[in-house]
């Protein structure tokens, strides 16, 4: 049983990093009612982006992030502009169908481009050993940087005008809206705000794991089951229900197969779905 | 009601029928390769617009019924020995009976809660099935390349093959046409349009979306056995592309859902629009970020769908356009 | 009068020149174009592999074209060309477009895409249509359990691939009694992995690990957590990409243990970016650069030798290249031709029939060892001449990674070292 400790630890570092890419989907599902298909492929672009830093202007990966942060907050509002302000109102279907074929065309690009040999950031934090324990600093200094990351965005929606705007819409959008406040540029930012978040989770896990421009549609499913587990629309919730499938990911391989860990994840999420849709921590 | 009296069901049955025809008469094996993925995806879009058209509830999911009906009816053909075409109607009724007890607890939700679940639904299925030991957990099954004898060597069971898809493709088109006509069919419009005020009405809500679920559900399991049966093998990959429901659901779109004729336009378009571009010089490379452009122009500027759209611009056309 | 003797000059000129054109010309007699068709994976997970796949079966074909191409008893001169589609790793694709080369570009022979799973959809097409198929970068055995007539295998089969690793921790580690595997679930590493559990548990073994990762994980933790203490091997893996990564966090993991056997990328030249990282992991390979294979050799055993020796390919490979090193995989695809060309060569024509019964026949010794095929029905076209080679990476002087044969003792170009405290 010694193999339980340091799997959990292992799965709840990676778990923060889960859950700051889960927040930024929820946070979209929150404020705009819609279901981003376009956030794994986005998560890859971070990877390439931070790739690209490290490689090429040899910019360690952490201050990266700040790029990636500015970069993938203008991609954001890109997005929203072309593909979603126009069917913002017409309904989910739509919106998922738009969101869905920016990822196409990212993805397409992007195997055009980068082709889909794997990528690594060879980057080393060492390991810090405590006792049976074994930690890669990569994954300590990424699960400290979504702790970072989570504190600022909950200052932004607490604390400032803009983001006080992004919880009135995410509330009621028409009493949001008789109050003066515009929300197709607060929906713009909400978008904005979730495609950085994806973005910088995704550079998070470049320097840890290798990837492809394909990479981001199994992170994507894993925030769909944190979403769901955290209730969707919950910031909060999502890292919590990031650090509770990490664990999970690390609970479960201890007494059965590891490949029967998605069997796992999904049925729990099918059935948090139907047994109680507002998540786990059950808000209202 | 009298089928063969109806206009609007007579452009889309001549199409499927009419194609399947010439390939017959020209028997070129490329042509019968490209019309078998056509009608496949024909079937599938058709079947699935039985649920997402008719009632309006997305399904992500709609693969797991190719994937798990298919891998039912590939198992009965290659342990058990069954024929082509009883295994393949065990793989639809296997299907729809996996879609009831699904339905049961998925069919509950509704909007984007039902479309989260159904992409659920499919992960944990290809999970199960890539560690299922009877299905030959994740190398998956195949048919020893005598089992073609039976039917007359392997040229002309793929032939064979062909002609049921195309006879199943039928099916789906006539049933599809039946369930939108009848007092049942209205119900699920109803639904569709105010679940809440249809119940109110008088319609058994969550009787009539079963039924469609199931109906939806059926169709898919038989092509599933049919296409592995065609491959030779079948694994959990193949079975279970998320992709694939994704690419399904686009079909239904830019032919347009609700339709009869739009399933069957968009699965033609979306699939030669993908063949043409696959092979061309210049967009081998992009074809998937074309495909995505094209799919965004609808959904924002066409969200009915060819078939939608031409219905509005020409109302004349309507009764035949259904 | 004088204009009409031009006239008919004229005209006799016209008339001859026109005669020449028509007539056949004995020095260009009947060549034929001889099309290879495939598909391969340009892009999609499975890349790196098969673009030195192609590299080696495209450098054959500029081979036999400069060398005038084949001559077949009848005159007639064959020349090669190959045509092929990007299958995009996807099964799916792959069915449609062999059919496609089979009818429509008229392809006379086939050769497999790159992995078995797509191999095994390209081998029912080409059996459908009646067209031979050689797979190369293709090695499950279950492939030849189909009742396929017309498929036959360059490699060794996946279930003998780890074999001589475990041969190999006998000599190294006598003591060694438990082996840890963790491998990839697609059919080429289940075949493999399945194969090596019997023949370590035949030899005595303990294996105490055995677990499937899903193709594309880049998070082995779970897997490496699991491994239980004191265990004298880790053994498994699957295609480059995942197996590369595995080898890594086994590095950072600090696993401790005998010897680190994997599939597939240990072999690839590029695996040497890992660095410290790879230093002692061991592979099995179809074949090396440093492999010495030869026609004395050859003649020793008495069996026939066909194409270039050895050092002749590499130094082509290269001299097309640049500076890569070919691998196995660009010696599977050089191979492959080299089967068709024999077989060709020795049935005097292209008929599907006539070359099949020459390649059920053929046995010979090439630079990329001996090829012989299983001709029972079956596992019709399983490869049985062929031998695999066990390389490991050491230190060289520079302290820069190494590869060096270890085993079988005949190819042996060093001595194996167990792997080092972490």
């Amino acid at each position: 049983m010694i193999h339980v400790l340091p799997s959990i630890i292992d799965g709840l570092l990676i778990g923060f990093v889960y859950g700051v890419a889960a927040m930024g989907l929820t946070l979209i599902w929150g404020v705009m009612r819609v279901i981003n298909l376009g956030h794994g492929a986005t998560m890859a672009l971070g990877m390439f982006c931070t790739y690209f830093l490290f490689s090429d202007l040899a910019l360690n990966p952490y201050l990266g992030m700040v790029a990636v942060v500015v970069l993938s907050l203008l991609f954001g509002f890109l997005i929203y502009g072309v593909a979603l302000q126009r069917v913002i109102q017409s309904g989910y279907l739509s919106t998922l169908l738009a969101t869905f074929a920016v990822n196409m065309i990212i993805i397409g690009i992007g195997t055009a481009v980068f082709t889909t040999s794997p990528r690594n950031i060879d980057f080393s934090a060492g390991s810090i050993t405590l006792g049976p324990v074994i930690l890669q600093g990569t994954r300590l200094l990424a699960a400290l940087a979504a702790v970072v990351i989570t504190g600022a965005l909950y200052l932004f929606l607490y604390f400032t005008r803009p983001g006080k705007a992004i919880r009135a819409v995410s509330d009621n959008r028409a009493a949001a809206e008789l109050m003066g406040i515009p929300s197709s540029h607060v929906l713009a930012l909400a978008f904005g705000l979730g495609t950085m978040l994806a973005a910088v989770a995704g550079g998070l896990t470049s320097t840890f794991f290798p990837f492809t421009i394909l990479s981001g549609a199994t992170y994507q499913l894993k925030s769909f089951v944190i979403c769901v587990l955290g209730g969707l629309g919950n910031p909060l919730g999502a890292l919590v229900g990031g650090l509770f499938l990490g664990a999970l990911e690390g609970i479960v391989p201890t007494f059965m197969p590891v490949s029967w860990v998605p069997v796992v994840e999904f049925v729990l999420f099918v059935l948090v779905l139907v047994v109680k849709p507002t998540g786990l921590l059950g808000a209202k | 009601m009298n089928l063969w009296r109806q206009p609007g069901f007579w452009p889309s049955f001549l199409l499927v029928f009419l194609s399947g025809l010439v390939v017959l008469v020209l028997r070129q094996d490329t042509l019968r390769e490209t019309a078998f993925t056509v009608l496949m995806f024909i079937g599938l879009a058709s079947s699935l617009n039985i649920l997402m058209g008719y009632t309006g509830y997305v399904n992500f999911g709609h693969i797991v019924f190719f994937g798990l009906g298919g891998y039912f009816g590939f198992f009965l053909v290659s342990e058990m020995g069954w024929p082509v075409y009883l295994a393949a109607l065990g793989g639809g009724v296997l299907s729809s009976i996996l879609a009831y007890i699904i339905g049961a607890a998925v069919l509950r939700l509704r909007g984007a809660y039902f479309a989260l679940a159904t992409i659920g639904v499919n992960e944990a299925a290809r999970a199960f099935v890539s560690n299922f030991e009877p299905f030959g957990g994740s190398t998956g099954l195949y048919v020893n390349f005598s089992a073609y004898d039976r039917y007359g060597g392997a040229g002309q069971a793929l032939w064979f093959t062909f002609i049921l898809l195309w006879l199943v493709v039928l099916a789906v088109i006539v049933v599809s046409y039946l369930v939108k006509r009848s007092r049942f069919g209205l119900g699920l419009s109803a639904i569709r349009e105010d679940e809440d005020t249809a119940m109110v009405m008088g319609v058994n809500a969550p009787l009539d979306k079963t039924k469609a679920f199931l109906i939806s559900a059926f169709f898919p399991g038989l092509i599933g056995t049919l296409y592995f049966f065609k491959n030779g093998n079948v694994e959990p990959d193949d079975a279970f592309r998320f992709q694939m429901s994704l690419e399904i659901l686009v079909m239904v779109m830019l032919g347009g859902k609700g339709l009869l004729l739009g399933p069957i336009v968009g699965a033609f378009a979306y699939e030669r629009l993908r063949g043409y571009l696959l092979t061309s010089v210049i967009f081998k490379n992009l074809h998937l970020a074309t495909s995505g452009l094209v799919l965004l122009l609808i959904v924002l500027f066409v969200p009915g769908g060819g078939v939608g759209w031409l219905r509005e611009r020409f109302p004349k056309l309507r009764r035949w356009l259904e | 009068m004088r204009r009409l003797g031009l006239g008919l000059t004229y005209l006799a000129l016209v008339g001859l020149f026109l005669g020449f054109t028509a007539l056949p010309n004995p020095a260009l007699a009947a060549e034929k174009t001889v099309t290879l068709g495939f598909t391969a994976s340009q892009t999609g997970k499975l890349n790196v592999e098969a673009i030195r796949q192609i590299n080696g079966l495209n450098l054959w074909i500029e081979q036999v074209n400069k060398a005038g191409g084949i001559k077949l008893p009848d005159g007639t001169v064959l020349k090669m060309a190959a045509k092929f589609y990007d299958d995009e790793s996807n099964k799916d694709r792959v069915q449609e477009l062999y059919t496609r080369l089979i009818n429509t570009d008229k392809a006379d022979f086939l050769i497999s895409p790159y992995s078995s799973g797509l191999a095994d959809a390209a081998a029912v097409v080409a059996q459908q249509n009646k067209r031979i198929m050689i797979t190369a970068g293709a090695s499950s055995d279950s492939t030849h359990f189909k009742g396929f007539s017309l498929v036959y295998m360059t490699y060794t089969p996946a279930s003998l691939y780890l074999a001589g690793a475990v041969d190999l921790l006998a000599k190294l580690a006598p003591e060694a009694k438990k082996i840890a595997i963790i491998h990839e679930k697609d059919k080429f590493s289940t075949d493999s992995v399945n194969g090596l559990r019997k023949y370590a548990e035949g030899k005595g073994y303990q294996v105490v690990m055995f677990e499937g990762y899903d193709s594309g994980t880049t998070d082995f933790a779970p897997f490496i957590n699991k491994i239980p203490a004191g265990v004298d091997a880790v053994m498994g893996g699957g295609h480059f990409a995942d197996t590369t990564t595995l080898t890594r966090q086994l590095y950072e993991k600090k696993v401790q243990t005998k010897m680190i056997a994997l599939l597939v990328a240990p072999p690839e030249p590029k695996f040497a970016e890992l660095g410290e990282a790879c230093i002692s992991v061991v592979g099995s390979s179809q074949w090396e650069p440093v492999a010495k294979y030869s026609p004395e050799a050859a003649k020793a055993e008495g069996v026939e030798w066909f194409g270039p020796t050895v050092a002749d390919f590499v130094k082509e490979y290269q001299a097309k290249y640049g500076k890569e090193e070919p691998s196995y995989h660009s010696a599977g695809g050089y191979a492959a031709g080299l089967i068709l060309q024999k077989a060709i060569e020795k049935a005097g024509s292209i008929d599907t029939e006539k070359v099949k019964a020459a390649l059920d026949d053929e046995d010979m010794y090439t630079f990329y060892g001996r090829i012989k095929f299983d001709t029972t029905p079956k596992a019709h076209g399983l490869q049985l001449g062929h031998q695999m080679i066990i390389i490991q990476w050491q230190k060289d002087k520079q302290g820069k990674p190494e590869k060096v044969a270890v085993y079988p003792p005949a190819a042996a170009t060093g001595q194996a070292m167990v792997c080092p405290v972490r």
